[in-house]
């Protein structure tokens, strides 16, 4: 498996540019000894006008390659734990509802599907809106709107894996049946569920910026959303204010995006897309 | 005859859709911090013991829970969702005012992404492993990781305020009263940028599944057939496997249309775009809760239509559909 997922150049490159953003998030206290909070110079700054200060600074005077540095922060943060917590709503709800069918399966896929006709941004300004802009809030409400899709792969991959022989062989052997599908089922369903998982971070870390972009970010957490916002109106006089940030959004979330295309054909050989040269 | 029930039972489907948002509407609004009556009163301006006192009876705040959950969507299905104290207007009439320019704007980018998505998706696999394949499948990756409010924000830079070429601000040219063929022409030149942008993020994605999609059915027994009686690569790119490979992307954009609704919040917010977007980031600053729910209920109301629409085209263009129903 490793050896198909190393042979994809997107998905190598994917690795190495996500590794780089996480480095630079852990060490960003030891690369940059100002706080992304602290006025440092002029504001307005140009990028490579001053010595420790590539990018320049903000409209405060703040500078930017430390604010860059500690929004990796965020964005990673907030994007792996609102997919963790959208995975523990949809595994267990898609579980349920495939293994036992029926009612329970009707019941589940009935709220699902409520949940996926919202318009899922709409819905988390709305959540975040409502409950205060929070580093939590704003992750509940990411996880709220993401968990839909999850509970419907992991329902169909169940639905299929249910019917196999060494179901039937452990019903046979006197297995109850939660413990077949925690024991049995479930650990069958896992790689789609990862290939799933690593897209969903790199959504999640979209909503977020867009929410702080918006006003709605945390207000104590400095984010590449609120880089942007914070420097929208000035776009016309000083755009790399708007414009590294960006950059910055792009290269997290693409890097998310290769490697989950790369794991997709690492561990689903039969269904990798065809005619790939 | 099997159509007209299925559109109906959409129909009812979808009122149900409605009313358990409008509940949860409800439950949203009163689990916000504070008192309601005191942050009705704080947005009138007063907040005395009496002035509040008052606002709890006229509102039914007094009242037990449910019938002021009934009173609540009864209220929604006579259209009436609250009234905006910061607007001072009716949430209805600031939404109803606002609504056309936010159509405008979604279904132009729905027609623009779904038709030069699937036009590039084509284009794409008909070339697969080729430079103009490798070059389409990296932009619409670059596309796909690209923040919507950023690409916006950069066409203003580059397109408006650098090369000049088209407005970046607002819906009309103010103060020019331009009339007849004038203004449908100056409101298309604002169009431009702003559909564009909202319409990127999902060009990528159904480019994409056209692709894979269009090499998918690629493989199928009906093209081997199609080949073996002589017709041309064109031919049976078009009538057979495009006719195929449209279905999937055709579901999808009914399932993205709600992103794109979400995605005009931004779009209008950096254009100035007159909408109902641009009217509920406007209310977030004001802690308007009865206007944002509104835009909130009547976006996932237009996400529900949209996809009613997909459903029939679906109907229309695979007749297996229909016959299945």
């Amino acid at each position: 498996m490793w050896k198909r997922f190393r042979s994809n150049i997107g998905a190598v490159i994917g690795v190495v540019l996500l590794v780089l953003v996480i480095a630079i998030a852990i060490f960003a206290p030891l690369i940059f000894a100002n706080s992304p909070w602290q006025m440092v110079q002029r504001p307005f700054l140009a990028p490579f006008a001053m010595d420790g200060l590539p990018l320049g600074t903000d409209t405060l005077g703040r500078d930017v390659a430390a604010q860059l540095a500690y929004g990796a922060r965020v964005s990673l943060l907030v994007g792996l734990v609102s997919t963790l917590v959208a995975l523990l709503i949809g595994v267990p709800l898609g579980a349920l509802a495939g293994f036992y069918g029926g009612y329970v399966d009707e019941g589940a896929m009935r709220f699902t599907e409520f949940f996926q006709t919202i318009p899922n941004f709409a819905l988390a300004i709305v959540l975040v809106a409502i409950f205060e802009p929070t580093l939590a809030s704003i992750t509940l409400a990411i996880a709220i709107v993401s968990w839909p899709p999850v509970a419907r792969l992991v329902r169909a991959e169940v639905m299929s894996v249910r019917k196999r022989e060494f179901v039937d062989a452990a019903t046979l052997a006197g297995l109850s049946k939660p413990r077949i599908l925690v024991r049995q089922v479930l650990p069958n369903t896992v790689s789609p569920i990862i290939v799933m998982a690593s897209l969903m971070v790199a959504t999640a870390i979209l909503l977020e910026s867009s929410l702080s972009f918006l006003g709605l970010g945390d207000p104590n957490a400095m984010s590449w959303g609120y880089m942007i916002g914070a420097a929208r109106t000035v776009i016309r006089s000083s755009w790399w204010l708007s414009f590294f940030p960006g950059v910055a959004i792009i290269i997290t979330v693409l890097a998310l995006n290769l490697i989950g295309e790369g794991l997709n054909d690492a561990l689903n050989p039969h269904l990798s897309r065809k005619g790939k040269a | 005859m099997s159509v007209f029930v299925a559109i109906l039972s959409r129909l009812a489907k979808a009122a149900l859709t409605l009313l358990a948002i409008a509940v949860l509407n409800f439950c949203l609004l009163h689990a916000a911090p504070g008192d309601p009556a005191v942050v009705l009163a704080g947005e009138a301006g007063a907040a005395d013991e009496q002035m509040i006192a008052q606002l709890r009876e006229r509102f039914g705040l007094d009242q037990p829970f449910y019938i002021q959950l009934a009173k609540y969507v009864g209220g929604v299905a006579q259209l009436d969702l609250g009234y905006s104290f910061r607007q001072n207007a009716p949430v209805i009439d600031l939404i109803a005012e606002r609504l056309p320019a936010t159509l405008l704007l979604t279904l132009t980018a729905f027609v623009i992404s779904l038709v030069l998505g699937i036009a590039l998706g084509v284009a794409a696999a008909a070339r697969v492993g080729k430079p103009q394949d490798s070059l389409l499948t990296t932009l619409a990756l670059l596309f796909y990781a690209t923040p919507l409010y950023w690409a916006a924000l950069m066409a203003v830079l580059v397109f408006s305020v650098w090369l000049g070429w088209l407005p970046g601000f607002g819906y009309e040219t103010v103060g020019a009263d331009y009339t007849g063929l004038a203004r449908v022409i100056d409101i298309l030149k604002h169009l431009i940028l702003p559909a564009l942008t909202l319409g990127l993020f999902f060009m990528a994605v159904y480019m994409r599944m056209t692709r894979a999609s269009m090499l998918e059915v690629s493989t199928a027994d009906f093209v081997k057939t199609a080949k073996a009686k002589g017709l041309s690569g064109r031919v049976i790119r078009r009538r057979h496997i495009l006719r195929n490979a449209i279905l999937p992307v055709v579901t999808l954009a009914g399932l993205q249309a709600g992103q794109l609704v979400g995605g005009a919040v931004l779009t209008e917010t950096v254009f100035a775009w007159p909408g109902i977007g641009r009217l509920m980031f406007e209310s977030l600053a004001a802690r308007d809760y009865n206007t944002i729910l509104g835009v909130f209920l009547v976006s996932a109301a237009m996400v529900i239509l949209f996809n009613i629409v997909t459903d029939i085209v679906y109907r229309l263009v695979d007749p297996r559909i229909g016959a299945r129903a």
